[in-house]
């Protein structure tokens, strides 16, 4: 019963002959493996575009909603900052655990803590942005007999834009950062096929190495979408 | 358009598009799989066929977090989609309480079990009462789970025991055939295993109790690793299965249970008894069929698929399946 | 179960019960040994302390001393700034997982994999708290003779003590979490009974997560009032908080932190 099993000969056609050097079976860096197997990582990669998009969106919408109540009302500023900021600081491996019980394994219990992740983030960006509109603007927008609501959103909210946009960078590459987290609330993403091959050197570095490029190439999307929104800051 | 107008449709594009993710979350977790329409003949050949009345049973089938278990969990999944049977799967689920309790909640419906495994971490059944032969395992861990409302289906030809196992250099080095010459040797030497390991008495707390052993640290890691952290050198001792193709690879040397610590390791599925009721009887014809194939050299080479070669346990247990004629070569 | 359901509030509170009576109470785990209770979860609070001091001391004596220098000299802005976007964008667990599978488990290598993850926050601020220095005090430095040494000591380092502890500050917070999961590779801390219930049980996990995030919180506290002590009192912004500092990217610009 302990003896071991000897390694299985070939033929009969399942068993496979393995050499005894292999790129793959030591756990080597094998760029020829991820070509093949690229469709392994597809659909993680989708799930953690999911996952990291509709975090950061619902974050952005709970986050600028705080920020124009706060801006209004100051006394908003610092029991929403201690809220989110504890909500910031809470490891998000526990904030998943603490979870399970109410929400379940799945996509919905990871987007709630990595949504609480972003509020932080957000909601001092758009309210330093709104805080930072010059008061010249403001009374020019008054003076023209602008309402209230009319101010934010055709003078304040511009005007905020560059300071509303790097919050949104910062809190997008840090939510796919955490998003590789997920796989232990059952929601997917890279995390998973990171794990299932931890030991393989080639696997660690691809999935990793595609968790660093979505983080860039979403950062590089949204740094566009600035610049064609706020066409008045190029001039400098 | 104005930038203000621009910016007012960006965010309200954002939050809609907030809205229909989050949707989309709460309604995405439920995903069968199998089961699904097949147009094509079924090969005469392939010994498992589709049962359209099993289409009404969900099976949610579930497995522990090393290789070994997550092919099975395949095959298993795999299998009864084949025979019709609406199949959802949790695998990968942690140790072997965490699945057992998967399973008692009703999160799971079964899940492959170890005979050995559920002797001592279920049952608790001291060292000496330990049954030697498989089937007399089998008969027990049957019976016991019987009365907790769980049903133990016929095990596999294969049994894959926890081993002591040392690199040749060290056993070499230290003169080591049997687990009992670790004694005096022990104290120097650095052990690894699974987090569990800690509290089974096939693993670190049987190493104490039945041999005596203490040793100069134990370092709990990933089960997956029991392999990298003998031939990087981390430990000097690693538990590894009887199944695993890195011993003969690695050419490590497993040590005799010469006090007779390990039971025997047969793979038996477990289901809730009541949805093996409503299964039906080619629940358990399908799991025969299953298991009649799975010897050791078979497991061997199926673990190897995935540790060695890389491959996924889905598509291991897909070749399996149709290797051995139990589905058509389309899968479905 | 629909993930969207309602959960009874008495169980849920009962769950979180079981996770407060395993951090108050010691217990037989699975397999005899003792789990829980005070002594045992002080033993796992103090592992997991170890880890992220030991990796935020050697972070510190990297990143500081090159943040505070590039700062001085008015070099690699790109540098600095890239740093920080490269650093935030890598997940920490596949940072650890590349240590482990190049460097094998331990409590050398988490720690080191721990300061690579610690070092972009720290090294930014340094180099940003030093460029926002007021240049007028520096060159007051300098007119009476200091030199280079001496004014990042004795001028521009007090002068960015606040962004510089804000960037600890993001650091540390980042090292408890990520030494949550340390566990996966060998290393037992905190995250052992979250990552590896077995033995701990399903209350184990649960205090275990309420325990990490006690001490998180309790960590960031801790430094924020440092940093608000070391904080003089006319740089601190209208809302009372010092500030944090966390970088906005623009090469081609003047670097701006956010507040």
């Amino acid at each position: 019963m302990s003896m071991p099993v000897p390694l299985a000969q070939s033929g009969g056609g399942f068993f496979r002959d393995r050499a005894a050097d292999s790129c793959v079976a030591d756990n080597g860096i094998c760029p020829g493996w991820i070509l093949d197997n690229l469709d392994r990582y597809t659909t993680p990669l989708a799930q953690h575009v999911f996952l990291t998009v509709t975090s950061v969106a619902a974050g952005f919408v709970i986050a600028f909603a705080l920020a124009v109540l706060a801006h209004r009302r100051r006394w908003l500023v610092g029991p929403v900052t201690n809220v989110t900021g504890i909500l910031y600081t809470l490891p998000s491996v526990a904030v998943f655990f603490l979870l399970l019980p109410i929400t379940g394994r799945g996509s919905l219990t990871a987007i709630i803590a990595l949504t609480a992740y972003t509020l932080l983030i957000l909601f001092r960006n758009v309210l330093a942005g709104l805080d930072g509109v010059p008061e010249d603007a403001r009374d020019a927008g008054r003076g023209m007999g602008l309402s209230d609501r009319a101010l934010l959103w055709r003078v304040e909210v511009p005007l905020a834009l560059p300071a509303i946009m790097a919050g949104l960078r910062i809190a997008t590459t840090t939510t796919v950062g955490l998003a590789a987290l997920a796989f232990f609330a059952g929601a997917g993403g890279l995390g998973e096929p990171l794990e299932a091959q931890k030991a393989f050197k080639t696997n660690v570095l691809f999935a990793g190495g595609l968790c660093v490029a979505l983080a860039v190439a979403l950062d590089a999307a949204i740094l566009l979408v600035q610049r064609r929104l706020t066409p008045w800051t190029r001039a400098a | 358009m104005t930038p203000t107008r621009t910016i007012r449709a960006a965010l309200a594009a954002v939050a809609a598009l907030a809205l229909a993710l989050g949707l989309l979350a709460c309604g995405d977790d439920d995903e069968p799989s199998g089961g699904g329409t097949d147009t094509t003949q079924e090969e005469p050949t392939a010994a498992i066929t589709r049962n359209p009345d099993n289409a009404s049973t969900t099976l949610t089938i579930g497995s522990k977090n090393f290789t070994e278990q997550q092919v099975l969990g395949e095959i298993y999944a795999q299998a009864f989609a084949a025979a019709g049977y609406t199949v959802r799967k949790e695998l990968n689920l942690g140790d072997e309480q965490t699945a057992l309790k998967a399973l008692k909640d009703g999160e799971i419906s079964g899940y492959p079990e170890y005979t050995g495994t559920a002797l001592l971490s279920f049952f608790e059944v001291p060292t000496k009462d330990l049954p030697k032969d498989p089937q007399q395992a089998f008969e027990q861990v049957r019976q016991r789970f019987e009365a907790d409302g769980i049903t133990a289906f016929p095990p596999t030809p294969f049994t894959s025991s926890n081993e002591v196992a040392v690199t040749s250099e060290t056993a070499e080095r230290l003169g080591l055939r049997k687990i009992s010459d670790l004694e005096g040797k022990s104290q120097d030497l650095v052990l690894y295993g699974s987090p569990e390991c800690r509290g089974r008495d096939d693993c670190l707390r049987g190493l104490q109790n039945v041999y005596g052993l203490r040793f100069k640290r134990f370092v709990p890691v990933d089960i997956a690793q029991r392999h990298e952290v003998l031939t990087n050198g981390d430990a000097d001792v690693s538990i590894v299965f009887t199944t695993d193709p890195q011993i003969a690879r690695n050419r490590e040397v497993l040590l005799e249970d010469d006090k007779g610590m390990f039971p025997p390791y047969n793979s038996t599925f477990l289901m809730d008894a009541e949805t093996a009721e409503k299964a039906g009887p080619d629940l358990e014809r399908t799991i025969e069929l299953v298991n009649k194939n799975l010897n050791a050299r078979v497991m061997q080479e199926l673990n190897a698929r995935v540790d060695l070669d890389k491959e996924t346990p889905q598509d291991a247990a897909a070749d399996y399946l149709q290797q051995f004629d139990l589905v058509a070569p389309d899968g479905s | 179960m629909d993930a969207c359901g309602m959960t009874v509030l008495g169980s849920v509170l009962s769950t979180f019960g079981d996770g407060l009576d395993f951090i108050v109470r010691e217990r037989t785990g699975r397999g005899g040994g003792q789990v829980g209770g005070p002594a045992e979860n002080a033993r796992l609070v103090w592992e997991h302390l170890k880890l992220c001091v030991a990796a935020m001391a050697i972070a510190c004596a990297v990143a500081l001393p090159i943040g505070l220098w590039l700062g001085h000299t008015r070099r690699g802005a790109f540098l600095a700034v890239s740093v920080s976007n490269v650093g935030r964008a890598v997940p920490s667990i596949a940072l650890l997982f590349v240590f482990f599978a190049f460097l094998g488990a331990g409590f050398l290598n988490v720690t080191l994999a721990l300061a690579l993850l610690a070092i972009p926050p720290i090294l930014t601020n340094a180099y940003v708290g030093v460029v926002e220095a007021d240049p007028d005090a520096v060159d007051a430095a300098r007119g009476m003779g200091m030199r280079g040494p001496q004014i990042v000591r004795r001028v521009e380092l007090p002068l960015a003590l606040p962004l510089v502890l804000g960037g600890i500050r993001t650091s540390s917070v980042n090292v408890v979490a990520t030494a949550t999961i340390a566990p996966l590779a060998g290393v037992v801390t905190l995250g052992d009974p979250i990552i590896n219930p077995s033995i701990y049980g399903q209350e184990g996990r649960l205090g275990a997560a309420i325990l990490v995030a006690l001490l998180a919180v309790a960590a960031e506290a801790a430094l924020a009032g440092v940093q608000c002590a070391v904080t003089p009192r006319a740089l601190r912004r209208a809302t009372g908080r010092p500030r944090r500092g966390r970088l906005i990217a623009s090469p081609r610009r003047r670097v701006t932190t956010t507040p």
